[in-house]
């Protein structure tokens, strides 16, 4: 945060507010008044649905942000984007198999890549968006994987790409057809998936169920993360 | 080794003024290769291509970004932000190319089958030899691949039609006429003797080998011809026949081999 009292000012949609300086652009927007029913989520970070661009005052250039991770910046004029009008392929995993074409067969438009890069620039995961697009072009099934693990599906690549490319929606066959043909079945997810039909964790979820709010967040926050 | 991060070269030149956009992809790609340099990877900042297009794309794109400060500009501009721009230091050069500044002679010392009494007809087509400036050789008089072919062993048909226009990418929209350049060609190197074509464009490959089924059903008089890549003839010359992939060629070049003694 930044030292108390300093605002700055920002554009929803055209509309001049004043605002703290410090807060995201999620925070700053309620500040300001709105209720925010779409584009937003998680608020962490992590559910894609706060796709946001932006331009700066005297600045031509378009840019793209997680509203709930971006800072405001003085002069920032913004609009949400929480939902992409693209074009949803659909496709049978059962059917379809991790062949080096899979990719131009279900999305061709992917051979007008221009290799601008401007989806790795509009990329709020900081993903190399092109170089995945490039892979799959290949038909190099594993570099996507590798390249887009951390992507969240916001839209925003496929908002900003000139050759209308949708580069999210390329990355999520890549990961499927991983995960179900190259990876294959993870014994332990096996494991686990037979214990809760069993009813191992029954008992201990009618439990969490009773407890009273306060000592639920009380375990929440002591919870312990192993990674 | 494979260049890292490359990506399609663009496959076509933009010729018109205002498509800068265009030419991203082979400045990319020529970027590419001085990072090469900078990691250590290579000492040189040389690009071998295989295909004819992207010979052609690349070297293009080189030359418009090494004159053209205008458009280099409006280039860079478009690429900023990234670590940084490309110094027009790459080199393109075709695989053929490295093969003659190795030597024919070194090639000849490879080869453990010589493709004796095998008539091959070299096929450039446009884009190895043209725009003058631009390609492996005299656009006129180009001896480059009958160089290799020669030093394979292999008896060169000469044929007058070997950079006449196979039809390129008309063979999506207009397919039939794409089929008669491309069937003319063919015919010439049947008529002279040819058992099979060398080349090195995948498009030229396309039209002139996988649409044979088409030109068939447009020309009664047309008997199938094999077409082949020149590295594949290189592959089955060195004794590499498993790597030189001859079931992936349609028409299947090897029941002609077999008779010459050239496949088991
Ligand atoms: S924005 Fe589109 S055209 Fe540009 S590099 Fe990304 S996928 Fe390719
Ligand atoms: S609200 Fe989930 S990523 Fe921003």
């Amino acid at each position: 945060m930044e030292k108390e009292g300093k605002m700055v000012t920002i554009y929803v949609m055209g509309k001049k507010h004043r605002v703290p300086a410090g807060l995201t652009i999620m925070k700053a927007m309620e500040y300001a008044g709105y209720q925010l029913r779409r584009g937003v989520g998680c608020r962490g970070g992590f559910c894609g649905a706060c796709a946001t661009l932006y331009r700066v005052k005297g600045s031509y250039k378009l840019q793209a942000a997680l509203a709930c991770q971006k800072v405001v910046e003085d002069g920032m004029y913004i609009v949400q984007i929480p939902f992409t009008p693209a074009e949803k392929k659909l496709y049978d995993i059962e059917k379809i198999r991790p062949t080096p074409n899979v990719f131009v067969e279900h999305f061709p438009e992917i051979t007008r890549c221009l290799s601008c890069n401007t989806c790795t620039k509009a990329c709020p995961q900081d993903l190399m968006v092109m170089d995945y697009v490039q892979a799959a072009l290949r038909g190099d099934i594993e570099k996507v994987v590798e390249l887009s693990f951390d992507c969240i599906a916001c839209g925003l690549c496929a908002i900003r790409c000139p050759a209308e490319i949708v580069p999210y929606q390329v990355a999520q066959l890549a990961r499927r057809l991983y995960s179900k043909y190259i990876l294959g079945l993870s014994e332990e997810v096996e494991k686990r998936v037979a214990e809760v039909e069993e009813g191992k964790f029954d008992e201990e979820l009618e439990q969490l169920k009773r407890l009273p709010p306060e000592e639920l967040r009380k375990r929440y926050e002591s919870r312990e993360i192993r990674v | 080794m494979e260049l890292p991060r490359w990506n399609c070269c663009g496959t076509v030149h933009a010729l018109a003024k205002d498509d800068v956009m265009h030419h991203l992809a082979p400045v990319r790609v020529l970027l590419r290769v001085e990072e090469a340099v900078e990691a250590g990877l290579v000492d040189e900042p040389r690009v071998v291509t295989l295909c004819a297009m992207c010979y052609n794309t690349l070297k293009r794109a080189n030359h418009l970004y090494r004159n053209d400060s205008d458009k280099r500009r409006v280039i860079e501009s478009i690429m900023e932000k990234e670590n940084r721009p490309y110094g027009g230091k790459a080199e393109v050069i075709h695989l053929l190319e490295l093969l003659s500044e190795l030597g024919w002679g070194k090639i000849s010392e490879r080869v453990e089958r010589p493709l004796e009494e095998l008539r091959v007809a070299p096929y450039y087509g446009c884009l190895l030899l043209r725009p003058r400036g631009f390609g492996v050789d005299d656009p006129e008089e180009p001896r480059i691949m009958e160089n290799l072919l020669e030093a394979l062993g292999a008896e060169v048909v000469d044929i007058p039609f070997k950079s006449r226009c196979c039809g390129a990418y008309h063979t999506v929209f207009m397919k039939e006429e794409a089929a008669e350049l491309s069937y003319k060609i063919l015919r010439q190197a049947s008529e002279m003797g040819a058992d099979l074509i060398a080349l090195s464009c995948p498009l030229c490959m396309f039209n002139m080998a996988d649409r044979q089924g088409l030109i068939g059903r447009l020309f009664r008089d047309f008997k199938g011809i094999p077409v082949l890549y020149f590295t594949q003839l290189m592959a089955l010359a060195f004794g590499l026949e498993e790597e030189a992939h001859l079931e992936e060629n349609n028409p299947d070049p090897r029941p002609l081999l077999r008779e010459r003694g050239l496949w088991r």
